[in-house]
């Protein structure tokens, strides 16, 4: 560039542009000095939503987001107040959260760790959310889990099952309010003790990844304390959509109980598989051949259909449950959306509620006067009897239910039946328990 | 300058200027605005625009030069984020050895896959590398869990040794990621008026990259070695039977290649330290072919501008739900806002996807070079218009009839 010639436009373009490079260090020095992160100035709050709403969960995603629009409802004084009513701690009085009108904004995590992080950071970074709640599987919620402890904002888990996401995977930030594998194996073993008696033969199919493995490590576990021999665990990939050829193993093991490891399409497309096989109609060793689904949900159960009548597993909350909290939460919720709620959407918002009420009587949105306020709080009132937030692995504790599908459903929501509320005392476990040894709480993380 | 030529420098500098003012011209509506929603000048949108940028960018030496349609190129991707992630675990928060380890392993990588994949071309060739890809997901999901912590996604935890950092901060946190001290994490904001403009260290060091990563990219589609590639695309036979071997330049394009695509996956890592394995699937793979024919496949700014165009739809539509559209349509009677938004409500939030699809299936059916075309044919109309009327003047006498 040698032939450089000066003209009156071009000086004036390159001042401009050199006066704009020199005026921008000084704005710089105009960053806000907040307390935490995203801490709310006006006259709102902002909630995050991140649920799946494409890909294999999206059912779940969906009941997820109507619990939380309800939850918000309820929040800011409009409809019935559900089970703000019935809910232990009275401190939530329908005038938002500490004055503020709640607000939230929502995300699809399309059930992918990165592109629920990706959805998360922009709730935090643009919309300005003080906390993220969501999720319908543990990868995700383990992932957004360790992005609100570094983001410096409080994470309220959704449906997650595995071990991990409050065992080695646990965060000082994060909270969950769903049971687990271990709570599961440890409601459904006894249960299946009384019927099945204790000289049993399993055949575990178990999907291949995180949450199944913990799964069946659990029920494995549970099962073979009380006298079980495991025939065999066999491992299925997740993507699989027809287990035929591992069914037809199981005929010729021996086995005498089939434990199916499976969670949403998996669970519906396995167990049909192991109907359709006429496992439910053979004998074996001289006992009845039964099949075992240890995370049961509903929108499963509509699923498999039929196929499910008589099958055994564990969940977290059902709607056909008597107290008074979920029945006015089942009112609430059936009478904005005309069905009864899933458990998914049941457990997020309760995780919706105990966020909110751990902010007003922690009297802040600091993150950590909220970690301090949720840590060893117990309380009832949410559908779930007496219920503890333990402060070693903010972990709740509550009874589990043993379900079972039901003969004779009577509409297209009534398909399992409660068999058994196991006590909490029952699947607590201590927080050092081998199964979710090797994680740190660290110190809670109030951001900015 | 730069060896460059007038027309590529001039492309270079605008990309330059788009990528320095990001903060600036993603954020046009004050952030009270009903239209803010459409903002996308926060850190992790725009570090996302560049990073898949320069994804693209790379898959474009290959695709776009050599017409070898590479159905695997997350697996590149992956294996970036996972090699930079493991030496956050094992090193420093340094960002520095975490993309120089990504940028060589995802190198390594595409050797072994590219010297099997390119023993056969045109459609074998893709499908080779995509079961190259979904192996490498697969193993990555389950098999290989101790590596890549499976479903969950490699993270740092508090008790990795990091033998030239700290395993934790002194408030007991997991360190940040940083460039010489410089955390990547830090942003400043700078509040004008009802704007706040957001800038954020991270997002300019994958700016930088980006730039120079451009600027590679049109030395490359410039030199020999390009024009190389592209007889390679236009008629291989001919080449084969000129008695040049056409392998070491394809094989050098796929490494290539995947060395960028490495590095973006290093780069990913680097802003926000997690590798999962979903970075590897099919449908990631598949992303960036879309991006790079959306943008005009062969031209150098179109991946660019498909990567922008994509991750925009993915972070911004999917997150319009019903609310947000009833305060747009709220100056609407009562019924008419029911009827817009019910009419809306199936192209935004979930819906994104398929709003997306009808603008692909719109740029691919009425401007096959992608949008760089649709940019070219609009310039051209305004340049008929004026060498239109110079025509007429100088054009007089020129009856044919």
């Amino acid at each position: 560039m040698s032939n450089s010639n000066l003209t009156r436009r071009g000086l004036m373009k390159t001042s401009a542009l050199a006066g704009a490079g020199l005026a921008l260090p000084t704005i710089f020095t105009a960053s806000s000095a907040s307390a935490f992160t995203n801490e709310p100035t006006g006259g709102t709050v902002t909630l995050g939503f991140n649920v799946p709403q494409s890909g294999p969960y999206a059912d779940e995603g969906a009941d997820e987001l109507r619990a939380y629009q309800l939850a918000v409802e309820h929040l800011n004084g409009g409809g019935d107040g559900g089970m703000m009513n019935t809910f232990s701690s009275k401190v939530l009085q329908g005038g938002g959260i500490l004055g503020k009108k709640v607000e939230f904004v929502t995300g699809d995590t399309q059930t992918k760790s990165d592109a629920a992080r990706a959805s998360a950071k922009s709730m935090i970074e643009k919309d300005g959310a003080i906390m993220i709640t969501g999720g319908s599987s543990s990868g995700v919620a383990v992932a957004v889990q360790g992005l609100c402890q570094e983001a410096g904002v409080i994470f309220m888990a959704g449906l997650t099952h595995s071990n991990d996401t409050t065992g080695k995977d646990k965060k000082a930030n994060g909270f969950r309010h769903f049971f687990n594998a271990y709570m599961s194996a440890a409601a459904l073993a006894p249960v299946l003790q009384k019927l099945y008696g204790s000289e049993r033969k399993a055949y575990h199919l178990t999907a291949d990844y995180t949450w199944g493995w913990t799964q069946e490590e659990s029920i494995a576990a549970a099962t073979e304390a009380m006298g079980w021999e495991t025939v065999n665990k066999v491992r299925t990939p997740l993507a699989a959509t027809d287990f035929s050829s591992y069914i037809a193993p199981v005929l010729n093991s021996g086995a005498d109980v089939l434990v199916l490891n499976h969670y949403g399409g998996n669970m519906v497309n396995s167990l049909t598989n192991a109907v359709q096989f006429g496992l439910r109609e053979k004998q074996v060793n001289g006992k009845n051949f039964e099949i075992v689904v240890p995370l049961y949900s509903r929108l499963m159960a509509r699923g498999a259909g039929e196929n499910v009548k008589g099958i055994h597993g564990s969940t977290n909350w059902h709607w056909s449950l008597q107290d008074d909290a979920s029945k006015a939460f089942v009112k609430s919720f059936g009478e904005k959306y005309g069905f009864p709620p899933s458990q998914a959407a049941h457990t997020v918002y309760c995780q919706t509620l105990l966020y909110a009420d751990a902010v007003m009587r922690a009297g802040s949105f600091n993150p950590c006067a909220v970690v301090e306020a949720l840590e060893g709080f117990e309380f009832d009132g949410l559908g779930n009897g007496k219920t503890l937030y333990r402060a070693d692995d903010h972990q709740c504790f509550k009874d589990v239910l043993v379900v079972r599908g039901k003969e004779n459903p009577t509409s297209e929501f009534d398909l399992l039946e409660v068999v058994e509320v196991t006590p909490a005392a029952q699947v607590t476990y201590p927080a050092d328990h081998p199964m979710f040894a090797g994680g740190a709480l660290g110190n809670c993380n109030p951001g900015a | 300058m730069l060896g460059l030529n007038k027309k590529d420098l001039s492309l270079l500098l605008i990309v330059a200027f788009l990528a320095l003012c990001a903060p600036f011209i993603l954020n046009p509506f004050p952030s009270d605005s009903s239209l803010a929603q459409f903002n996308a000048g926060y850190p992790d949108l725009m570090q996302r625009f560049v990073i898949f940028g320069i994804f693209a960018i790379g898959f474009n030496i290959l695709f776009g030069l050599t017409g070898y349609l590479s159905f695997g190129h997350a697996a590149f991707l992956g294996v970036g984020s996972y090699s930079a992630v493991w030496m956050f675990k094992l090193l420093s928060m340094n960002v520095v050895p975490a993309i120089v380890l990504s940028v060589i392993v995802a190198g390594l990588f595409s050797v072994v896959i590219g010297f099997v994949s390119l023993r056969r071309s045109g459609i074998y060739f893709s499908i080779l590398t995509l079961a190259f890809a979904q192996m490498s997901f697969n193993l990555a999901y389950s098999v290989l869990t101790p590596i890549t912590n499976g479903e969950t996604g490699l993270q740092l935890t508090l008790d990795d040794p990091r033998i030239l950092g700290a395993s934790r901060t002194e408030s007991g946190g997991i360190p940040v990621t940083n460039f010489f001290g410089l955390d990547m994490r830090d942003t400043y904001e700078m509040v004008v008026g009802p704007w706040a403009f957001q800038f954020n260290n991270g997002y300019y060091l994958c700016a930088i990259l980006m730039l120079i990563s451009f600027y590679l990219a049109i030395r490359i589609f410039r030199s020999p070695f390009g024009m190389m590639l592209r007889a390679i695309k236009s008629n291989n036979t001919r080449m084969t039977y000129t008695g040049l071997n056409a392998r070491p330049y394809t094989l050098a394009a796929f490494v290539i290649s995947g060395m960028y695509a490495g590095l973006a996956g290093g780069l990913l890592a680097s802003m926000d330290p997690l590798a999962g394995a979903e970075r590897m699937q099919w449908t990631a793979s598949g992303e960036v072919v879309l991006m790079t024919i959306l943008g005009g496949a062969g031209t150098l700014i179109g991946p660019v501008l498909g990567a922008g165009f994509i991750k925009y739809f993915e972070n911004i539509f999917s997150k319009i739900n019903d609310g947000v559209l009833h305060t747009w349509f709220g100056f609407m009677p009562d019924g008419l806002e029911d009827l817009v938004v019910t009419l809306v409500h199936p192209f935004v939030g979930k819906g994104w996807h398929l709003t997306l699809g009808l603008v692909f299936m719109l740029v691919v059916i009425f401007l096959p070079g992608g949008l760089v075309e649709g940019g070219q044919r609009i310039g051209r109309l305004f340049r008929r218009k004026k060498s239109g009327d110079e025509a007429k003047k100088s054009t007089q006498s020129t009856p044919a009839e």
